[in-house]
């Protein structure tokens, strides 16, 4: 058993997912299968190996602290599923 | 059982940069809501973040006037975890590899200095605003605020008393103003404080369950929570109770700490370093080209102002706390007021009026201040009348010539005339100058204090007690 | 030759000798369209009218004089690439009204070229997915045989492609989204070198494996494609400040003096006989063109679909975060706190394959697991391009094939997602390493379906992969006869 049932009920509140009883049963075992499949990584000695985060080796990507346009506040808005015209409005957080 | 108090401080200070650290928008405070984002910092889809240098310009900045290490390569990493004011689901900060580390300052505590370890500094970018409806539930969410570029910077748990806490708070705050990298600003915002705090019984090694600290919107209110946190632990430990590891809020208007009302979930962030942004190495010559465009720093000043100016170390601390101060003082001098005599009116008279505001909102300007002594030096009014003549200054921001000028203040210096009034004043006061010559010489004062009254304070009190003393003498 | 049927060379050459307007040919793909759609249901979004627009725009640069080669041309774009006043929805209920105020940068270089973008196309739901069944709107149908998948997560590009629509697209490539669909599909697709093209704009994924690339009917058209989209970008950090060639200078005949390897590790047991064939005949292709083919290995050829596996949802997963329901996409309106709002609306934005994926990827993540996964998986690929670094010191490039079989019936491998991963293994290792790869149409099944067969090179190395894919083209002379649909 690579994650058990109450495992991926936790990982899926850490990711803001509903999972109902057959979605929880189901991805349970699917997970399982992947997590299983990905251990055949530990076949292999990686002490000392340091990881890789970018394949290709850049360093000092940078830009200069000058001001470019924003967007309006109407723009800003726009996408917005609930806003005031001011800001976007979301439920209290308790 | 004697218990001892171990507190580190978590400073974030915004960074005074033009624009935010990942996108080109600006980073004025106080605009209306939501008018200063760009797809970028509202983390739409598609969009990638590039690094502002000037963040990186004034960590090393920050790094080097606290003694630190400035780390040759660092890199960001991403902070997850969901909140409203976060658009991307994700902060970018630094986890494993941050820019700077093992740095120290020294701070002074009842005439003792102590030197404190700073853990690391890492940069980040802020997150956006929330506002709470008072009566619906529900919240707004402006994101002016995210994607500006912050400064961390984390003590070592060295801070014994909520007194040293205040005063390494003081210094780090004063350092950055020196450097102007960040405006100070606790109740805008732009410099932030938590604190974590624990006892132990004295002698123990092993700290104590600790509590976190935070809304402590002012340096006042940081000493005053931690004041009350320390009562509140010893209280709880002295009774045989154990400190439940907590994060309170500081409440200003009831003084008290309050636990957090939402459930204390304990976050996994999941750090990893983040794809998007590429390395940063510093390089020696990156450095060195930074360290000569440091300033002069709070230290350094002040053992400047003892030995040029040979002021007390008291005064020099004082004048020094805040580079804004000192360059009011020293600006002061350079008109021609004499070093002492300055201090003494900056501690005295120009704080008190001042009345707890920032300096630079001061209406006497410090060459005005200058003129100023340079008339009581010279005897052009006396000590008493330079006071009104401030205050006045204080109210119209003219200079004192003209005050002087206009109120007719300009002290009396004639020997002549101010004989006629000793001589009057002896008259009308007989039974005093009987008991004067009886041997009661404090009476002087009462002369003196009669002469000043009857010249409109405009007399040179010296010139008086001299001719007091002449006439009485006879 | 009806002007749906040319290639980008082909009509950017009648463009500019006027024998062709940008008007006609785009008409020509907007009629095409209309037509076979119904069947092929690559397109998520056209707007005929802009389209015109565009097209008189662009037949009024190409009557001045000195206009670019994809001046004109339509261009279909995979719906993961922003394009600004257009909805980009990702193939997601959870975009399906978000409408970016910005162009991705190689929208830009399009527009600038004077390109017309004729329509967004399908795909995998946020890139993840090999069929493009997992498009929460429409799945396309492969035009060489009804009833059976395009490839993912780039389908509907491949398709769009493939039925003569439009005769180039642009994808994205994370794991193969690219190669493969254009192998099931007998198109040319290229993943350039990471950094080689812009990712600004691209609605990201895995950060560290994207790129967008080009789907075309030829090895030349996709030459003229990355003449465009490829160069630095300052608004992208992971982009590379390296000239662009003329990629179309590299398509010349005879391969003398070049090295190509055979890497043992990608002709296993799962492999298909007929797709192996039809790398076998490359092979040969090559060596009659002069070419040496030698036999090389790249050890860590197994492990990389593990470690694929772990990394690219594992930076989905915070990727993917931005998608709260706060200030754009979907929300869940009837939510009546903030955790409500969060769970309901992600949970009803995002379809099985996307949440599988978040969740792999925050375990992998997870206090407790990030160092057995995502960090051991990180280690995993510094050997990865290791053996890359190596094999291209015998090497100059690596031939093999793309897909271990041709395409599958819709519907047939929906039900194990493992089983699905399994088809991305001889793809994803060029993601892992950052290098190049093509797929090049090498052929159809005796039953009917497109082969394609995979060059992979070194970093920054298009242009040798180009110039190998041209002769490589040029020696199989499939003399395509496109799906009459």
């Amino acid at each position: 058993m690579k994650i058990t049932r109450e495992e991926l009920e936790h990982v899926a509140h850490l990711a803001r997912l509903n999972l109902n009883e057959e979605e929880l049963t189901r991805m349970t075992g699917q997970l399982d299968n992947i997590l299983a499949y990905v251990a055949k990584l530990d076949e292999l000695d990686t002490t000392g190996i340091a990881p890789t985060t970018h394949a290709f080796s850049l360093v000092n990507a940078f830009r200069e602290d000058q001001v470019s346009p924003s967007l309006s506040q109407t723009e800003a808005l726009v996408n917005g599923p609930k806003q005031n015209g001011e800001y976007f409005v979301v439920p209290r957080i308790i | 059982m004697e218990f001892e108090t171990v507190i580190g401080l978590e400073i974030h200070a915004q960074l005074k940069t033009k624009t935010k650290i990942f996108c080109g928008c600006a980073t004025t405070f106080g605009e209306a809501p939501n008018t200063q984002t760009c797809p970028v910092c509202l983390g739409m889809p598609g969009v990638l973040p590039v690094l502002n240098s000037q963040v990186v310009e004034f960590s090393i900045k920050m790094g080097l006037a606290t003694d630190s290490r400035i780390n040759r390569v660092n890199q960001f990493a991403r902070k997850n975890y969901f909140y409203p004011d976060l658009p991307k689901g994700y902060q970018t900060s630094q986890f494993d590899l941050p820019i700077v580390e093992q740095g120290q300052i020294e701070i002074e505590v009842d005439g003792k200095t102590k030197t404190i370890g700073i853990t690391r500094m890492h940069m980040e970018e802020d997150a956006g605003k929330l506002i709470h409806d008072e009566r619906e539930p529900l919240s707004y969410v402006d994101l002016n605020r995210t994607g500006t570029p912050l400064l961390e910077i984390v003590s070592e748990p060295d801070l014994r008393s909520p007194e040293e806490a205040y005063a390494y708070l003081r210094k780090i705050h004063a350092i950055l103003r020196y450097l102007d990298i960040c405006d100070g600003n606790m109740q805008e915002g732009s410099f932030r404080c938590d604190a974590n705090i624990s006892l132990r019984p004295m002698g123990q090694e092993e700290l104590g369950t600790r509590t976190e600290l935070k809304n402590m919107n002012s340096f006042r209110n940081v000493q005053n929570a931690l004041e009350y946190e320390v009562r509140r632990q010893r209280d709880i430990l002295l009774d045989g109770g154990t400190i439940t590891q907590a994060t309170l809020l500081w409440d200003p208007d009831r003084n008290r700490t309050e636990s957090m009302r939402s459930k204390e979930e304990a976050h996994d962030y999941r750090y990893f370093p983040c794809p998007d942004l590429v390395p940063i190495e510093i390089d020696d010559e990156w450095i060195e080209r930074v360290r000569t465009t440091l300033p002069e720093l709070p230290d350094q000043r002040k053992a400047r102002f003892t030995s040029d100016y040979e002021l007390p170390e008291y005064d020099a601390g004082l004048l020094t706390a805040s580079r804004e101060l000192a360059d009011y003082f020293e600006t002061t001098v350079q008109a021609g007021a004499q070093a002492k005599k300055t201090s003494n009116w900056i501690m005295s008279e120009l704080l008190r009026e001042l009345k707890g505001e920032e300096i630079s909102s001061c209406p006497v300007k410090p060459e005005q201040l200058g003129a100023l002594l340079i008339m009581v030096d010279q005897g052009t009014i006396n000590g008493k009348i330079a006071k009104t003549v401030f205050q006045e200054m204080m109210q119209s921001g003219k200079d004192p010539e003209v005050v002087v000028k206009e109120k007719n203040l300009v002290q009396v210096s004639d020997e002549g005339e101010i004989l006629v009034m000793v001589r009057e004043i002896i008259a009308d006061n007989p039974g005093q100058v009987e008991e004067f010559k009886g041997g009661k010489t404090k009476l002087m004062g009462f002369f003196v204090g009669q002469l000043m009254q009857k010249s409109k304070g405009k007399a040179n009190p010296k010139m008086a007690n001299d001719l007091f003393s002449k006439e009485l003498e006879a | 030759m009806n002007p749906y049927e040319l290639t980008v060379g082909q009509a950017a050459d009648l463009l500019a000798a006027k024998k062709l307007s940008s008007r006609e040919l785009v008409q020509s793909c907007l009629d095409r369209i209309e037509q076979v759609e119904p069947q092929v249901k690559a397109f998520l979004n056209i707007q005929p009218d802009q389209a015109l627009v565009q097209a008189d725009a662009a037949d009024v640069r190409l009557a001045e004089g000195g206009a670019g080669s994809l001046c004109g041309v339509p261009v279909s774009i995979k719906d993961l690439i922003c394009t600004q006043g257009t909805a980009t929805t990702c193939g997601s209920r959870m975009l399906e009204n978000f409408v970016p105020p910005y162009d991705a940068t190689v929208i830009s270089s399009l527009k600038a070229e004077g390109a017309v973008l004729i329509g967004k196309v399908a795909m995998d739901e946020f890139a993840m997915g090999s069929t493009t069944e997992n498009c929460a709107f429409q799945t396309p149908d492969n035009p060489w045989k009804s009833g059976y998948v395009c490839g993912g997560s780039s389908g509907g590009s491949a398709a769009s492609v493939a039925a003569l629509e439009c005769p180039a697209s642009l994808g994205s490539d994370t794991g193969g989204s690219i190669r493969q669909p254009a192998s099931l599909c007998g198109v040319v697709g290229l993943k350039p070198t990471y950094g080689r093209v812009s990712r600004y704009g691209l609605v990201a994924f895995a950060s560290s494996l994207d790129q967008i690339g080009p789907l075309t009917r030829d090895v030349h058209d996709c030459a003229l494609m990355m003449n465009v989209i490829s160069g630095y970008d300052r608004l992208d950090s992971t982009s590379v400040q390296r000239d662009v060639p003329d990629y179309t200078a590299a398509l010349r005949e005879g391969l003398a003096g070049m090295t190509i390897g055979l890497p043992r590790e990608y002709f296993g047991s799962g492999l298909d006989p007929e797709v192996e064939q039809a790398t076998m005949r490359g092979v040969d292709v090559l060596k009659a063109a002069g070419a040496k083919v030698v036999d090389v290995s790249l050890p860590h050829t197994d492990y990389c679909l593990a470690v694929y596996y772990l990394i690219a949802p594992a930076e989905a997963s915070s990727n993917l975060a931005r998608y709260d329901g706060v200030s754009y996409g979907l929300r869940d309106l009837e939510a009546d706190s903030l955790l409500d709002m969060y769970k309901k609306t992600r949970s009803k934005g995002f379809a099985d394959e996307v949440k599988r994926r978040i969740l792999i990827g925050t375990y992998a993540l997870s206090s407790g697991y990030y160092d057995a996964y995502y960090k051991k998986a990180s280690q995993v690929r510094t050997l990865i391009l290791e053996d890359f670094k190596q094999v291209f010191t015998q090497c100059d490039l690596l031939i093999s094939p793309v897909v271990p079989t041709p395409a599958w019936k819709i519907g047939e491998k929906t039900d194990d997602p493992l089983a699905l991963y399994l088809s991305d293994v001889l793809t994803t290792p060029a993601n892992l390493a950052g290098i190049p790869g093509i797929s090049v149409p090498g052929g159809l099944t005796a039953s009917g379906l497109p082969v394609g067969i995979q060059l992979q090179g070194p970093h920054f190395a298009e242009d040798r992969l180009l110039y190998a894919a041209y002769n490589l083209e040029k020696g199989l002379a499939l003399n395509t006869v496109w799906p009459k649909l």
